[in-house]
């Protein structure tokens, strides 16, 4: 009798056993680890991006996340994704002043576009800092009723049903779970590798392009501090970043109907501060500054020109408000914008990678 | 008599595995330098930014938007004579409150040393344009026009000016440019003496800078005549130089 019952247990273990390893088999999948591909440039001149130790970049994670980014399921009514308002060709901005979200309703802020997310070391995104960390921006826009409209119980839902997402959450994540928090990891892993650090002035500084009088002339007003002097905010030839990735106000108002930062912490001393946006890929991503205010580059140079405005929190390195700008002639303005020009990146926008 | 053998083995091996450590903890120490700030005596934070508070030696008001500014070369003369050169370096953020205090990342052997100093800035040495990543990353970096290599001190504001009008100054310190000899870049940073030192395994040596020194001594800074543009301005980076002297005082060393 005792011999009987310790074979039906042996037996009983070893079916469980069988059991649990068929289950482990299908959730102990290993995703492979993505090799994020650094420009030599950003190797040699920027420390390591930041990663976050808790949603690693795998193959699969960042397959999933591009398929999300694409993916009009993410939007109350299946007719939105998040690549409406973030466009490959646009370097991942639209050509709007404000973007449309679902119900035809427009924000006030422009749509910020998207590289080299991964170097911003204060892990503060959009034009006012709100959100803290890629995976949590990413929570944001879903639900926004003016954006995507949604929810994410409905999204969970439509993702669940569909054949292929389960599969791919189980690949990325090892687990059937699919909810906000996977869905949002999935796509700041696919937003991280996006990298534009390949332009015709990163090839110069390589040794491999040469640039025009007028382009060289341009990166002189660039760099020069009784010029152009952007390169206390904007970057140099020693941090291909292009921005210094930190909150300034820039002149543009002399009373501020957008606080910017100021919404975020409540300081008064923050109010009318936006974030720096990178100069890459300037070609694509008009129309400028946080309200699209200016639809072109010229617009853009004329107001850091003679177009500065005073308000109590103009950023002092906004020196010549005063004289109400850098005064710039038009020789000097058609340079820079010629410099500004060879920061676009072409391999960027065309990287069959970021495309759906 | 083998178990006997075996006992004392063990034993040298572990009275020997004791000793080891005891070496490793006294080769190991760092010192840490904490950076403090003060407005003449009165101590100043990030908190006191952007607010019209501060009166220089001239009797303009000013606020304060950024400060940082950067360390490096800690050199501690032992009392054998033996010198060590640290070549660790530090960006002291005081508008991100960050980098205010630093330990050191290099060796440093305890024991009593006659004498310790501190850099602001770099020496013309380690002023190596575009080597620190670190650096080009926080965007700390000088154009080549002005001798590449990277800022010493970033410290911008605003003042009331003579037309009773808030202005905006950028007080910045860099190596200067002769603009009659720019291939000779003359070294503006400086060292800081701490004077003797004794380095424990937890040794803190408490810095503080007298932001108001910047305007006051020995050259009475005027805003008004020079407030801005002024890394291309070799007199003013000259008389920067003069003035960062004074600037920086030991607070105290402690164990």
């Amino acid at each position: 009798m005792n011999a009987k019952f310790l074979l039906v247990c042996i037996t009983g273990f070893f079916f469980l056993s069988c059991s649990n390893s068929d289950s482990d088999t299908e959730e102990a999948y290993t995703p492979v680890p993505y090799s994020l591909q650094i420009p030599l440039l950003f190797q040699d001149k920027l420390i390591a991006p930041l990663l976050s130790t808790n949603n690693p970049l795998t193959e699969e994670g960042v397959a999933l996340g591009k398929k999300l980014f694409f993916d009009t399921k993410l939007s109350g009514n299946n007719t939105q994704a998040c690549a409406s308002c973030h466009k490959p060709q646009n370097s991942f901005t639209d050509n709007r002043r404000f973007s449309e979200g679902i119900d035809g309703v427009s924000g006030s802020r422009n749509s910020m576009p998207l590289f080299n997310l991964a170097w911003n070391f204060s892990d503060r995104f959009a034009w006012d800092g709100k959100e803290l960390g890629l995976e949590k921006q990413a929570l944001e826009p879903i639900k926004n009723p003016i954006e995507l409209h949604s929810n994410w119980a409905d999204i969970a839902n439509k993702l669940k049903q569909d054949p292929e997402y389960p599969t791919l959450f189980l690949r990325a994540f090892g687990t059937s779970i699919i909810d906000s928090s996977y869905v949002t990891k999935a796509i700041a892993q696919f937003e991280r590798t996006l990298i534009s650090g390949n332009s015709k002035f990163d090839q110069y500084l390589l040794g491999n392009a040469t640039l025009s009088l007028g382009e060289l002339n341009g990166f002189t007003i660039f760099m020069s501090e009784t010029k152009g002097d952007c390169f206390h905010c904007h970057g140099s030839d020693n941090n291909p970043l292009w921005t210094d990735n930190d909150f300034h106000n820039n002149g543009l108002d002399a009373t501020f109907t957008d606080l910017g930062l100021g919404t975020v912490t409540g300081d008064p001393n923050d109010n009318g501060k936006f974030r720096s946006p990178s100069l890459r890929n300037l070609t694509f991503t008009a129309p400028y500054m946080h309200d699209g205010r200016f639809t072109t580059l010229e617009e853009v140079i004329n107001h850091y020109s003679e177009g500065l405005q005073f308000s109590s929190t103009i950023d002092p390195l906004m020196k010549k408000v005063g004289q109400g700008g850098i005064q710039l002639t038009s020789q000097e303005k058609l340079d820079l914008k010629a410099f500004l020009l060879t920061l676009t990146d072409l391999e960027f926008i065309n990287n069959p990678d970021f495309r759906n | 008599m083998k178990k006997c053998f075996l006992a004392v083995i063990c034993l040298v091996l572990i009275l020997n595995s004791c000793s080891k450590d005891n070496d490793i903890s006294q080769e190991s120490v760092g010192i840490t330098l904490n950076f403090n700030h003060s407005w003449e005596g009165t101590e100043v934070t990030n908190v006191d930014f952007d607010d019209l508070k501060f009166t220089n030696e001239k009797g303009d008001l000013l606020s304060i938007k950024l400060l940082r500014y950067l360390i490096s070369e800690i050199i501690l003369t032992h009392e054998s004579g033996v010198i060590t050169v640290l070549e660790d370096y530090n960006l002291v953020d005081v508008t991100n409150n960050e980098g205010l205090s630093f330990t050191t990342t290099e060796a440093i052997i305890p024991g009593e040393y006659t004498r310790v100093t501190v850099r602001f800035g770099f020496s013309d040495a380690n002023n190596i344009d575009g080597a620190y990543p670190d650096l080009n990353t926080a965007n700390f970096n000088v154009p080549g026009l002005l001798g590449g290599g990277y800022h010493f001190m970033q410290f911008d504001g605003k003042y009331i000016n003579s037309n009773t009008l808030e202005a905006p100054f950028n007080y910045h310190v860099i190596s200067a440019i002769d603009p009659t000899n720019v291939n000779d870049p003359v070294d503006t940073s400086f060292t800081l003496n701490i004077g003797p030192v004794t380095v424990g395994g937890s040794t803190a040596i408490d810095i503080e800078m007298d932001i108001s020194e910047w305007f006051k001594n020995p050259n009475t800074w005027n805003l008004n005549e020079k407030d801005v543009n002024l890394m291309g301005d070799f007199d003013s980076q000259l008389l920067m130089n003069q003035n960062g002297a004074s600037v920086f005082s030991l607070v105290d060393i402690t164990q």
